[in-house]
């Protein structure tokens, strides 16, 4: 994994598994995706995370060839595959709903890639037998797929795509359809087998979560462009819009105007806040990214605020209290365990340390 | 106290609560007296001599005469012919369909069932006047010198398949459908990100899934046409007879029960063991839309032993051709024609029906309404036109009534007798019709119904209660049963949810039925030509009787007519079944 220098990457790199240049799709004058640079070593996990309609799958398909680009180029180990049909790209795919060919066993779904490879026989059985041990599968290679769970029949999924060894790996939020619980699970076992075969795997989700769980790096997504690339840490610890805050994790935005030349002071609807020490933001107007376990209670730190209790949230390893800023406003705080709550309705005040906050544009 | 109170006449009437099964009753027991009894009856009758005792003597005579050895030959060969020439022109019908927007499918889908619903004389007769040595097609060819001889192309084995497989293809796509469309075509994709090229992919995934509905049509279409006589009739040759119309002959002018019974049981035997070899192979639910059970058996394998090697086979050929069979733009043009075929043969008739020739030559040299008037000052055409109507409404009400009970006994009693009474209900759209019009003769002959408005209204309704239950059915499938649930926990009891909230929730399906149950008798020949007779004719029957005698214009006005009366009809019904299934 090269994550340290990945942050200046730019164009196409020599050790990069999947290289994808200026990328972009547009159905008339509606835009898919903006031209789009991304690119990926070899045994990265990528997830390209947003919102829906942010083009995260409409990037996926363009890679796969599933959907013809408008423009740009996709670089597989240094080859154009731009031009090249969906069945040629050695890419596997594994969707959302599984895809599992309902009228074949599962071991026939996982030989499939084999046999259309014209691979030979002793091999298929050899192969198909591995993938389904990866995946715990082994005893129901002679079932068909209706006869097994959500779980399951994800797992036959993940199995034929592993199988034939693609170049790259790209999974469209395969775990969408199945429950909290066995997403979890399932999360981990893709980890497993990212470890075990060093695949390079470029992995669609919307959900956060799931994202900061499994990623080498995340690639945000919104508005059918790319809107940051980095590690879970980097992105969670440095947003670098107000976007990229809000999606990950929960953050306190508050918007303001700088005070003056010098740009240490922002002006907002609650009160003047002195930004962190370094940092730069251009333009008249900017936002300050307050990260709920930075704030507490009571006057300590260099920044203060002023608020009414109006929620306490209790989640086990924290408590979350929600304080009325004024009437469209409210920020969330993180109370660490053993410190007294307050009551609801009481008028509080909440500080942060200056360095902890973070500006964006 | 008040609690026992409440609850005691809750319990006793739950006991007392008829099974929704009863509902199915009425047309059990209908079907029973007017089409069980007479077909059995019949076939009975093969098996019985001159001094009614048991005889072989009508199967002996059959197996030792060659004519009715090579019309045996015959209806099959064309049967066989029409099932495969059918599904090779409705395939890429139904999958251009199937891959259309939802919307748009259901608009395109009206050229799909106005030809299904065209009334057979109406589209045999359009084909008499395309086919025939002065036809359409010679006149035309003629004249650009596309050949220099007339074309020889009707009354003889080229014709009938014409019309046979015209009249089929609306069939076979209409089966296919719903198998294509419920086939999820990411499949296809993932086929091919697997490593499939889109041929392979296409054979070995979409192919093989559609299978089901493939197979369903061909059997259809092979029991529909073994029944034929309308098209073999009109449109082939000495050559060409088929078993039916030797069932009518044997009937209507040898009145040989005997022989006719043997030869229904021939005709039904066949139809019998094409779906008991179908059952062998893809199982008979298949056909009302159950699922495919995948077996493990030897079978299953050389089955996808033989797709494969097609799969490689076509990759092969198709390769040096890729680009230009790959088009989409490809599959649009040969839809476009092959519903051009379906639609513009009937389309043709109009004109015609305004010519103001005394010919029926095309295009016509002039215009004029006197082919309508002479229609319409005709008492014969008139009368025949009136009973038609009385008829169909009749029936339209009985067999919605009996199939819409039985739609309902269905929806309700989900039990292990819904299967066979399923079937039950289908099985006049199975039986050939002209085994049911026979054996339904015969009855009437003793019950005095023959030439009876009353013969003909049972008559229709026993063939029209199947569509009306598969087409209530339809809407019910759709239709929320909780809503019951929620109308018994506000107080209404069985009869006031039934009329209260079921039925003006399903209206449209109801009136569909209505409309599809008049279409079926407006249209109905077989049972007309045994059933009608003398001063009592219908519509279709006196447009057999004159097509027999001689090819008239008026015959092209009564045609546009019933054409546009059917078209109509078939509009407004599918409007009320849309805007039903919109409703729930």
């Amino acid at each position: 994994m090269s994550v340290a220098n990945d942050t200046k990457m730019n164009g196409a790199r020599a050790d990069a598994k999947l290289v994808v240049d200026q990328l972009g799709k547009r159905y008339g004058s509606v835009t898919a995706l903006e031209p789009t640079t991304i690119s990926v070593p070899q045994g990265e996990l990528l997830t390209l995370l947003g919102p829906s309609g942010s083009g995260k799958t409409t990037l996926l398909q363009l890679i796969c060839g599933l959907t013809p680009a408008s423009s740009g180029r996709v670089i597989i180990d240094g080859r154009d595959q731009s031009a090249t049909p969906v069945y040629k790209r050695d890419i596997g795919l594994v969707f959302q709903h599984y895809a599992l060919f309902p009228h074949l066993t599962v071991y026939e779904n996982v030989a499939f890639p084999l046999k259309m490879r014209g691979q030979p026989a002793a091999e298929i059985v050899r192969r198909v037998g591995e993938a389904l041990d990866m995946v715990h599968l082994g005893h129901l290679a002679e079932r068909f797929p209706r006869e097994l769970s959500g779980g399951q029949q994800q797992r036959v999924a993940l199995a034929r795509c592993f199988v034939y060894q693609p170049s790259v790996i790209l999974m469209d939020e395969p775990l969408g359809a199945l429950d909290k619980k066995l997403r979890e699970h399932m999360q981990i076992e893709i980890k497993r087998l990212h470890r075990e075969s060093g695949a390079t795997i470029v992995y669609v989700t919307h959900d956060q979560e799931e994202a900061l769980a499994l990623s080498d790096r995340i690639c945000l997504m919104n508005h059918a462009k790319v809107e940051q690339v980095g590690t879970p840490r980097e992105i969670y610890e440095s947003p670098k819009t107000a976007f990229a805050a809000d999606f990950i994790g929960i953050s306190n935005i508050l918007r303001g105007k700088f005070l003056n030349g010098a740009r240490t002071t922002l002006n907002t609807a609650f009160g003047n806040f002195t930004v962190p020490a370094g940092s730069a933001c251009a333009g008249e107007s900017a936002a300050l990214v307050v990260r709920p376990e930075h704030m507490r209670l009571g006057v300590r730190g260099d920044n203060a605020i002023k608020g009414v209790v109006t929620e306490i949230v209790y989640a086990g390893s924290e408590t979350r209290i929600i304080a009325r800023l004024n009437e469209e406003a409210q920020l969330t705080l993180r109370l660490p365990q053993g410190e007294a709550p307050p009551r609801l309705g009481q008028q509080i005040d909440v500080s942060w340390e200056r360095d902890l906050a973070v500006l964006v544009p | 106290m008040t609690t026992t109170l409440d609850t005691m006449p809750v319990s006793r009437m739950r006991s007392r609560a008829l099974h929704p099964y009863w509902l199915a009753a009425p047309g059990i027991v209908f079907l029973a007296i007017f089409f069980v009894y007479p077909v059995l009856k019949l076939m009975g009758l093969s098996v019985v001599g001159a001094d009614n005792s048991f005889s072989l003597a009508a199967f002996s005579r059959i197996g030792h005469t060659d004519v009715y050895l090579r019309v045996l030959a015959v209806t099959f060969r064309i049967s066989l012919d029409t099932a495969i020439y059918s599904l090779l022109l409705g395939y890429p019908l139904a999958y251009w369909l199937a891959g259309r927007p939802d919307r748009q499918r259901g608009k395109l889908l009206i050229f799909v069932t106005v030809p299904f619903w065209t009334s057979y004389l109406v589209k045999t007769f359009a084909w008499m006047i395309i086919l025939g040595h002065t036809g359409v097609i010679n006149t035309v060819g003629t004249q650009l010198g596309l050949f220099g001889q007339p074309l020889e192309i009707l009354h003889n084995r080229t014709g009938v398949m014409i019309g046979m497989v015209h009249a089929m293809v609306p069939l076979a796509v209409m089966t296919m459908l719903p198998v294509m469309t419920s086939i999820d075509r990411r499949l296809v994709s993932a086929a091919q990100t697997l490593g499939a090229t889109p041929v392979r992919a296409f054979w070995l995934v979409y192919f093989k899934l559609s299978l089901p509905g493939v197979t369903a049509a061909g059997l259809l279409i092979f029991i529909s046409s073994l029944g034929f006589f309308i098209v073999p009739a009109f449109l082939g040759g000495r050559q060409d007879t088929m078993l039916a119309q030797l069932i009518i002959t044997q009937v209507q002018e040898m009145l040989n029960w005997s022989f006719a019974g043997a030869l229904s049981v021939l005709m039904v035997g066949t139809a019998l063991v094409a779906c008991l070899v179908y059952d062998k192979f893809f199982g008979l639910s298949t056909i009302s839309g159950g699922t495919v059970r995948e077996n493990k058996s030897w079978l299953r394998q050389v089955g996808l032993a033989i797709l494969g090697g097609v799969a490689a086979a076509v990759d092969m050929i198709a390769k040096p051709f890729g680009r230009l069979l790959g088009g989409r733009h490809i599959l649009s043009i040969v839809s476009w024609t092959i519903i051009a075929f379906l639609v513009l043969p009937t389309l043709l008739v109009i004109p015609l029906g305004f010519t103001s020739s005394s010919f029926l030559e095309f295009p016509p040299p002039g215009y004029s309404w006197q082919w309508f008037s002479t229609y319409f000052n005709s008492p014969v055409w008139i009368s025949a036109t009136v009973r038609s109507f009385g008829v169909a409404a009749a029936t339209a009400v009985l067999a919605t009534c009996v199939g819409g009970l039985a739609a309902l006994a269905l929806a309700y009693g989900r039990g292990r007798w819904s299967g066979p009474i399923f079937a039950f209900f289908l099985a006049p759209m199975i039986v050939p019709r002209i085994v049911i019009a026979v054996g339904m003769f015969y009855l009437f002959a003793n019950l005095g119904l023959v030439a009876s408005n009353i013969g003909l209204v049972i008559g229709h309704t026993v063939l029209a209660i199947p569509f009306t239950m598969v087409t209530v059915a339809a809407t019910l499938k759709t239709y929320d049963t909780r809503l019951d649930q929620a109308a018994a926990t506000l107080g209404a009891n069985r009869l006031r949810t039934l009329f209260g909230v079921t039925m003006p929730l399903i209206k449209g399906g109801l009136v569909a039925a209505l409309l599809i149950a008049f279409i079926t008798s407006f249209d109905e020949l077989t049972i007309a030509i045994f059933v009608s007779g003398g001063i009592t004719t219908t519509l279709p029957k006196q447009m057999w009787d004159d097509m027999i005698l001689q090819l008239n214009p008026t015959l092209a006005a009564v045609s546009v007519t019933v054409f546009v009366v059917v078209t109509s009809l078939l509009i407004i019904a599918e409007r009320f079944r849309r805007s039903s299934s919109q409703n729930l």
